[in-house]
C-alpha cells in the first residue's frame, strides 16, 4: 500500500489495525454489540501478522489471557463494550498492580445493567478513576474520529510500554460503527520503535538470568506500601508529562465547550455555529481523559476573566467533575448531558450556550 | 559421606510459611524434583494461585507470574500459546479451579492447551479459614457447613477430574494421594508424566492431588493422612481417568 | 455542500454494500465521509439500512435526522424513513418492489424499477447498482468514472461480476433523463 493513502474502514477496525500495526501479537476477546468488527477483524488478521489470537469463554478470560501474554513480554490487547469492560475491572487491576502495559478498548454503550447498544459516555469513571480495587489508575485515551482511533492506538501501545501501565481507548459505538477514510501510517511511527525494547522483567524461562516472578502480591506488612508510592510517583509523573487535549478559538473565548470523543464533533460544530453568530465561542477537547488535561483549565480558570465552562457529555455529569476540579470554583461551569443512546444536539448545546450567556 | 538426600535446586532454601502436616509442601517439592529431573527449570514458567501457595514463587526457583483467583488456566494459556517452547504449568487449590475458575478451566481443557495442571484437592478453603469447597465431603463440617455438607441445599463434592476427562480436548487425567510413601511416589510419578506430556506436545493433562489439611480438619497430621486413605479416597478414587 | 443519504431495504439486497461504495467513492474524490451502518438489533427482521454524509467539510456528526437522499429498496424503507425527508430532498423508490407512490410536498420522488432492470440485465442482485446509477446520473456528485475505478477491488478482481455490475450502473444512469 502507498504510503499516505487512504482507506475506509470503520472505528473498530481502525483500532484493531492500529494494534497489529502497533506490534500487537496477542489479543483476546469475546463478542459484544457494538465492538464486534474489533474482535472480526483480529480474528482474520492476527494469525497472519504472526500473532495469537484467543475468543475466549468470557471477558473475565480474555483480560486474563492478556495478563499472561504481557506477563510474557508481549504486546497484547482486549476490547469489548461496557458490561464486558465491568467483567474485566478486577484483573485491570492485576495488571496495574504488577506493572504490565496493555491496552483495553471500551467501545462504549448506554447502561446502567445490559443497557442498549447505542452510544454513551458513561464508562469515564469507571476509565479514569480506577475502576477496581486498590489505588492505581489507566491512562484513558478518547478518540473522536476513525483516524484518531487509529492514532491513539500506536500512541496506548508507546505509552502502556513507557510506564508498565494499562491504557485504555474510550470510545463509543457510534466511533465503533462509524466508517470514515484514515491514513494508516503506523509503521513509519518512530516512538513505538524506541519503546519495543525487550522487557527484562518478563517470564520467558530463568535461563542465564535469575528468576522473574510477575505479581501483585505483597505478604510482608509495609511492602506494598512502599510499593504503592512507587506507583504513585509514576502517576504523578504521568500527569505532568501526558497531558493531552485539543483547544480552539480559546484565547478570546468567553464561553468555552468541553467535550470528548464523538460528543466533541458536535460540540466544535456549534462552537462554530456560535462564532458565525458573533458570539465567542471556544472548545477544548480533552484527549487524554487520564491524565486530565488540568493545566489549559487551570491557566484559563486564572488568566481569562468573563468565562463560562459548559461541559457536554453522553452522561450525566462525569468528565464535569474533573472540569470542576480543575476550574477549582474560579469560575462557572454548566453541563449538558444524554445518556441511554440520546446525544446532546448542535441545537440543544447552542441554546444552552445562548442562555448560559445571557444569564 | 555420601549425601543421599537434599534440597532441590528448584526449591529454593527458605522455610515455608505451611502448617504442620499440610500437603503444599510435599507437592512443591515433587514438582520441584520433577522439573529437575526433566532438566527443564531454565524453560519452565510457574502459574501460581491465589490461596494458601499464593507465595509457591518464594519457594521455587524458576520464572512464574501470579494468577487472579480462578484465572490460572486463562493466564497460561496465553503464556504458552506465546511460547510454545518453554513448559507452563499451573498450580491450582479447589475453589480456584473447581469453583470460581470452573469456566477458564473446562475452557481450556477443551482447547486441549498444551498445558500441565496440578490440582491441590483438600476439600476446604484453606487460607481463607477453612470454608466449604467445592470438593468438600457431604457431612464435612466446616467453616461455611457447620453442620455439615448438605446435599440438598449445598450439592454434592465436585468430582472435576471425571468431569474434565469426559472433554475430548483432555490428553490425560489422573488422581494421586500423598497419604503414604508410596502414594507420594505414585503423585510424583504422575506429575512426572504429565510434564513429559507437554514436553513432547500431547496436550492438556491434570493431575489431581489428594493433599491434607490438617488445621482445617481439625485432625493431627497422622490421622490427616489416615482420614485421606479411609474417607476422602473413597468419594476421589485416586487413579488413572483418562 | 452537505450531501446526508439513507439506503434502505431488505438483508441480501446489499444495501451495505451500495452505501461503502459510495462513500468509498467519495473518499477517493478526496471528500470528507462517513458511513454508519445500522448494527445490533436494529439489522434483526430482515431489513437494513445505512447513513452517508458526504460533504466539503469536516463531519460533526455521522448520524442525523434530516434526509438529503434516500434510496428506498422496498416498502418498510419507505414508511420508516419519509418522515425524515428534508424539503427539497430527493427519494428512490424500487418500484419493482413497492406499489403505492406517496406523493410529498418538497421531495422529488422517482418511482423507478430497479430490481426489474437488474433481472433483464440477467442479476436481480445487482437492483443496487442500478440504483447507484440513477443516483449517480440525478445527483451529479460523485464520477460514474471513480465508480468504475473501485469495482475491480470491489469484487476481488472477478471480471465476470465487475462487468455485470458496471451494466447494471449504466443502465441505471439511463434511467434519468
Amino acid at each position: 500500500m502507498k504510503r499516505n493513502q487512504k482507506i475506509l474502514l470503520s472505528g473498530n477496525e481502525a483500532v484493531a489495525k492500529s494494534a497489529i500495526d502497533a506490534g500487537c501479537r496477542f489479543y483476546a476477546g469475546y463478542p459484544i454489540t457494538p465492538q464486534n468488527e474489533l474482535i472480526g477483524y483480529m480474528a482474520k488478521n492476527m494469525a497472519s501478522s504472526g500473532g495469537i489470537f484467543i475468543q475466549s469463554e468470557s471477558e473475565l478470560s480474555a483480560i486474563s489471557m492478556v495478563f499472561g501474554a504481557s506477563a510474557s513480554g508481549v504486546r497484547a490487547m482486549t476490547s469489548s463494550s461496557s458490561p464486558g469492560i465491568s467483567l474485566m475491572q478486577e484483573e485491570i487491576s492485576y495488571i496495574a498492580g504488577a506493572e504490565l502495559p496493555a491496552v483495553i478498548v471500551n467501545i462504549m454503550r448506554a447502561g446502567p445493567g445490559l443497557g442498549n447498544i447505542w452510544p454513551a459516555q458513561s464508562d469515564y469513571f469507571q476509565a479514569v478513576k480506577g475502576g477496581g480495587q486498590g489505588d492505581y489508575h489507566c491512562i484513558a485515551l478518547a478518540p473522536s474520529s476513525v483516524q484518531e482511533a487509529y492514532d491513539l492506538t500506536l500512541e496506548a501501545f508507546v505509552l502502556a510500554d513507557k510506564y508498565r501501565i494499562p491504557a485504555i481507548i474510550l470510545g463509543d459505538a457510534m466511533l465503533g460503527q462509524m466508517m470514515e477514510p484514515l491514513v494508516a501510517n503506523g509503521k513509519n511511527y518512530k516512538p513505538l520503535a524506541i519503546s519495543h525494547k525487550p522487557k527484562e522483567w518478563a517470564a520467558t524461562g530463568c535461563f542465564g538470568r535469575k528468576p522473574n516472578v510477575v505479581k501483585s502480591f505483597y505478604l510482608n506488612l509495609g511492602d506494598l506500601e512502599k510499593f504503592n508510592l512507587k506507583l504513585q510517583k509514576k502517576y504523578k509523573n504521568i500527569k505532568q508529562k501526558e497531558q493531552r487535549c485539543e483547544a480552539l478559538n480559546i484565547n478570546d473565548a468567553r464561553i468555552i465547550l468541553v467535550a470528548y470523543g464523538t460528543m466533541a464533533r458536535l460540540a466544535k460544530e456549534a462552537m462554530l455555529s456560535l462564532r458565525e453568530k458573533g458570539i465567542k465561542a471556544g472548545l477544548i477537547r480533552p484527549i487524554s481523559l487520564w491524565p486530565f488535561p488540568q493545566k489549559i483549565f487551570q491557566r484559563l480558570a486564572i488568566s481569562a476573566k468573563r468565562l463560562v465552562f459548559l461541559v457536554i457529555e453522553m452522561s450525566y455529569g462525569q468528565m464535569l467533575e474533573d472540569v470542576k476540579l480543575a476550574v477549582n470554583g474560579r469560575r462557572r461551569v454548566e453541563f449538558l448531558g444524554r445518556s441511554g443512546g440520546g446525544i446532546p444536539t448542535e441545537e440543544e448545546i447552542i441554546k444552552s450556550s445562548l442562555s448560559l450567556l445571557s444569564s | 559421606m555420601k549425601k543421599i538426600f537434599g534440597r532441590t535446586r528448584s526449591l529454593r532454601g527458605v522455610d515455608t510459611h505451611y502448617c504442620q502436616g499440610c500437603g503444599h509442601g510435599v507437592v512443591h517439592r515433587l514438582i520441584a524434583e520433577v522439573i529437575d529431573e526433566l532438566n527443564i527449570r531454565e524453560i519452565t514458567i510457574g502459574v501460581t494461585p491465589v490461596g494458601c501457595a499464593v507465595v509457591a514463587y518464594d519457594y521455587w526457583d524458576f520464572d512464574c507470574v501470579e494468577s487472579a483467583h480462578g484465572r490460572g488456566l486463562a493466564v497460561a494459556t496465553a503464556i504458552k500459546r506465546l511460547q510454545p517452547d518453554k513448559i507452563v504449568f499451573t498450580y491450582q487449590g479447589d475453589g480456584d479451579l473447581a469453583a470460581i475458575g470452573t469456566a477458564e478451566t473446562i475452557h481450556a481443557a477443551n482447547r486441549g492447551e498444551n498445558l500441565t495442571v496440578v490440582f491441590i484437592n483438600n476439600t476446604v478453603y484453606g487460607m481463607t479459614g477453612g470454608q466449604m469447597a467445592p470438593t468438600t465431603l457431604i457431612g464435612q463440617k466446616t467453616a461455611t457447613s457447620p453442620l455439615g455438607r448438605n446435599e440438598k441445599t449445598e450439592g454434592y463434592p465436585l468430582r472435576i477430574s471425571e468431569l474434565l476427562a469426559q472433554l475430548q480436548g483432555v490428553y490425560s487425567v489422573e488422581r494421586s494421594s500423598t497419604d503414604s510413601v508410596q502414594g507420594i511416589l505414585k503423585t510424583k510419578n504422575a506429575i512426572k508424566a504429565a510434564f513429559k506430556n507437554q514436553m513432547e506436545n500431547k496436550g492438556f493433562s491434570l493431575v489431581e492431588v489428594l493433599s491434607a489439611c490438617p488445621t482445617y480438619w481439625v485432625l493431627s497430621p497422622v490421622e490427616s493422612l489416615d482420614w485421606i486413605k479411609n474417607t476422602m479416597s473413597k468419594v476421589f478414587p485416586p487413579g488413572r481417568i483418562k | 455542500m452537505i450531501e446526508r443519504i439513507v439506503i434502505a431495504g431488505f438483508g441480501g439486497q446489499g444495501i451495505m454494500f451500495l452505501g461503502k461504495l459510495i462513500a468509498w467513492a467519495a473518499m477517493r474524490e478526496n471528500k470528507f465521509v462517513s458511513f454508519l451502518p445500522a448494527y445490533g438489533a436494529e439489522v434483526r427482521g430482515g431489513t437494513s439500512h445505512c447513513a452517508i454524509v458526504i460533504s466539503d467539510k469536516e463531519i460533526a456528526s455521522p448520524a442525523f435526522d434530516e434526509i438529503d437522499t434516500l434510496i428506498a429498496m422496498n416498502s418498510p424503507s419507505v414508511l420508516k424513513f419519509i418522515p425524515k425527508l428534508k424539503n427539497g430532498s430527493k427519494l428512490f423508490i424500487n418500484a419493482s418492489m413497492v406499489n403505492n407512490t406517496p406523493k410529498i410536498k418538497g421531495v422529488k420522488v422517482r418511482l423507478l424499477k430497479f430490481t426489474d432492470i437488474a433481472s433483464g440485465l440477467g442479476n436481480a442482485r445487482t437492483a443496487n447498482m442500478v440504483a447507484l446509477g440513477a443516483y449517480l446520473a440525478s445527483k451529479k456528485l460523485l464520477s460514474l468514472k471513480n465508480i468504475l475505478k473501485l469495482l475491480p477491488e470491489a469484487f476481488k478482481n472477478n471480471k465476470k461480476l465487475q462487468v455485470l455490475n458496471e451494466q447494471a450502473i449504466k443502465a441505471g444512469m439511463n434511467l434519468i433523463k
